[in-house]
């Protein structure tokens, strides 16, 4: 099995010292005959937005349930903060499950509940707090995620697509995890909305130290906030790095996703505004 | 490390130094400190209340997180109210963001709408009441539709459906015959138990045959069926359309110009006006066997006297109220099912209760209908 290495030695060797946060080792996740992952590794750094991309049913989301729990794995080892959950005693990863944050694709949030008490359930369900600082700090997540007060006692069928993303970051939020899986935050969103997300993720990351694992089909989040981006085809990763790196790759796939009609126009356009050096490689082989 | 122990508990020390009062902060203040950190802050307010002025030295805390950067501003806005001078000092430079993002203000709970009870009860009665009268009002405009569309296909049988009507009657009629016999020849057992046990007292128990003729060929034999299938089919239809309706699955074919009624409802209502009575005649006859094997066991009725007992009891118009019934509750299940899919908004919970309220109310119609019957043949003397 080749590693993938399209890393440039200068991130290499940054990645020594730094803090791993979810260290994923020879995933191996099948249903069925069909095997999805085939000895898939991923690092995490603690305070990286790190991006997934992949094509369609190449198992970005099977990768972030794996990684949650949801989806047990074949083979490999995951370690999320240096503990191989797999291995933990039930009330141990408990623990570690209040660590983490995540914010489903449609949201998931409660619908006989308001948005107020989506936002309590963890707290109430893990924590001894009063009622007033419950309400106190559910309304504080809630002007963070940057909405109304009066949002708080709507029920999540009264909200649109753009409050319902807000509303379960805030509920992903609620016990200040370290770590926040979020399943592509900016799907469904029109491009401002869109952007106002991306840039909440980017300031929430910044004030809460926060850790992301995003996974996104949107190319401009990828620019806009991800530190890092990893490539997932072939049940593997065939790439990760920083965007510029991933950008050079010769891959066919990756130089069909960023320099494909759609990627093509948009890393065109972002390249001139950003990066005076690099130039596009011309699109035909 | 372990991440189930709380290792640093969030604390405070009280520290006079020649620059003034200081209150040591040290340790997690988070939330994974529960209610001690909540104590904790009600703790500082506590011990700084009588002071002109008090620094609050963050050097010691390890972490710190929304709750705790909020927790300790509410402590500054409480001792500002009490005219302390509260300043802050070895923050870092992290907790100085969060304490900024976290920066303390009134939160003021929505005020409540006033709530009586009386009008509230008043305001459901009526609420429901006109709800009822809506329903019934959309029942019989839907009937309505059905019936133009009928009337229009009957002109042009091109136009009629027939392999999906087939389909609809397979998975209507052929697929529930188990579960209609089952509990027909259960039924039919224990009316003919009990019809022997109850009538011996009076030495009367071959009158159990006429029991079982009459009460399973009139009544329980349409009636079992025509609630097994308004559970078992009637809600299938209401989830079938209802998750149509939420895919925009109805919308296509309104704008490909074709009318649901006639592609979706009218197979399946068919389907069940035409499987329900073949249902039914199996039912009647479940019964009557089972009826006719607990006669022999329990009451000594062997099949052949039981046969004549029959003969004597019944007469064809005892079978046919029956069968007339069927076709009449099929029409009732069909229409709400799928008058209630059609009703489904957007949502997963509306599909749940749109399923939920064509059971209720289908089996409900189908006893009224029953009981509407009865009183007719009873006056035309059938």
């Amino acid at each position: 099995m080749t590693s993938p290495s399209t890393l440039a030695n200068g991130a290499a060797q940054q990645r020594q010292n730094r803090d791993v946060v979810i260290a994923v080792r020879d995933l191996v996740v099948g249903f069925g005959d069909k095997t999805i992952m085939k000895g898939l590794d991923l690092d995490v750094f603690r305070g990286e937005v790190l991006g997934v991309v992949g094509g369609s049913g190449q198992g970005k989301s099977v990768l972030t349930r794996a990684i949650l729990g949801l989806v047990p794995p074949r083979g490999g080892v995951i370690r999320i903060f240096g503990q191989d959950r797999d291995a933990l005693a039930p009330a141990d990863r408990r623990t570690l499950e209040q660590r983490w944050g995540v914010l489903f694709q449609n949201g998931a949030l409660f619908s006989g509940l308001t948005v107020k008490q989506n936002i309590q359930m963890p707290m109430h369900e893990t924590r001894e707090l009063s009622r007033h600082l419950m309400d106190e700090l559910a309304m504080l997540k809630l002007e963070l995620v940057g909405l109304n007060p009066d949002a708080a006692d709507k029920f999540p069928s009264e909200l649109s697509g753009g409050m319902v993303k807000r509303a379960a970051l805030a509920r992903a939020l609620a016990l200040d995890p370290e770590l926040v899986f979020l399943d592509e935050p900016t799907s469904g969103l029109d491009p401002i909305s869109a952007a106002e997300f991306d840039e909440l993720i980017g300031t929430l990351q910044q004030t809460l130290g926060l850790t992301v694992f995003m996974v996104t089909h949107d190319l401009d989040s990828l620019y806009s906030i991800c530190d890092r981006v990893a490539a997932l085809a072939e049940g593997r990763v065939i790439a990760a790095g920083p965007l510029e790196t991933l950008l050079e790759s010769d891959h066919p796939w990756l130089r069909a996703y960023f320099h494909g009609v759609r990627g093509g126009r948009l890393t065109a356009a972002r390249i001139e505004h950003k990066d005076e050096e690099w130039k596009p490689a011309p699109t035909t082989p | 490390m372990t991440v189930a122990a709380m290792e640093r508990p969030p604390i405070f020390a009280r520290q006079s130094s020649p620059e003034g009062v200081r209150l040591a902060l040290s340790g997690d203040w988070t939330l994974i400190a529960s209610h001690r950190l909540e104590e904790a802050a009600a703790g500082i307010i506590e011990a700084a209340k009588r002071d002109r002025m008090i620094i609050f030295d963050l050097a010691q805390v390890s972490q710190l997180d929304t709750a705790g950067a909020w927790l300790i501003n509410r402590a500054r806005h409480e001792l500002a109210r009490r005219d302390v001078a509260v300043a802050l000092e070895h923050v870092r430079p992290e907790y100085s963001t969060l304490l900024e993002e976290a920066h303390y203000r009134a939160f003021e709970p929505p005020a409540r709408p006033r709530f009586n009870l009386v009008f509230a009860l008043l305001a459901d009665l009526g609420e429901s009441t006109v709800d009822a009268l809506h329903e019934f009002y959309r029942g019989v405009s839907f009937l309505g539709e059905f019936v133009a569309s009928m009337i229009y296909v009957a002109g042009r049988p091109e136009r009629f459906r027939l392999t999906s009507l087939i389909a609809q009657i397979e998975l209507i009629g052929f697929r529930s015959v188990p579960i209609i016999v089952l509990i027909n020849v259960l039924v039919g057992g224990i009316v003919a138990q009990q019809g022997i046990f109850q009538l011996l007292k009076f030495g009367a128990s071959s009158y159990t045959v006429s029991l079982i003729g009459i009460l399973v060929l009139r009544e329980l034999g349409v009636l079992l069926t025509s609630i097994m299938i308004a559970g078992r089919s009637g809600s299938a239809i209401t989830a079938e359309l209802g998750s149509m309706k939420m895919r925009e699955e109805i919308d296509a074919l309104l704008v490909m110009g074709l009318s649901p009624i006639e592609v979706l409802i009218a197979p399946r209502v068919l389907g069940l006006v035409i499987s329900l009575p073949i249902l039914t005649f199996i039912a009647d006859m479940a019964a009557l066997f089972g009826g006719m094997i607990v006669s022999w066991w329990y009451g000594g009725i062997s099949p052949v006297a039981f046969a004549s007992l029959l003969k004597e009891a019944i007469a064809l118009h005892t079978f046919l109220v029956g069968i007339i019934k069927a076709p009449f509750m099929a029409l009732v299940i069909g229409l709400i099912a799928s008058m209630d899919g059609l009703a489904t908004k957007g949502s997963a919970e509306s599909l749940g209760r749109q399923v939920t309220s064509s059971v209720v109310k289908s089996i409900f119609m189908v006893i009224v209908m029953d009981g509407l019957f009865a009183v007719f043949f009873a006056s035309i003397d059938y």
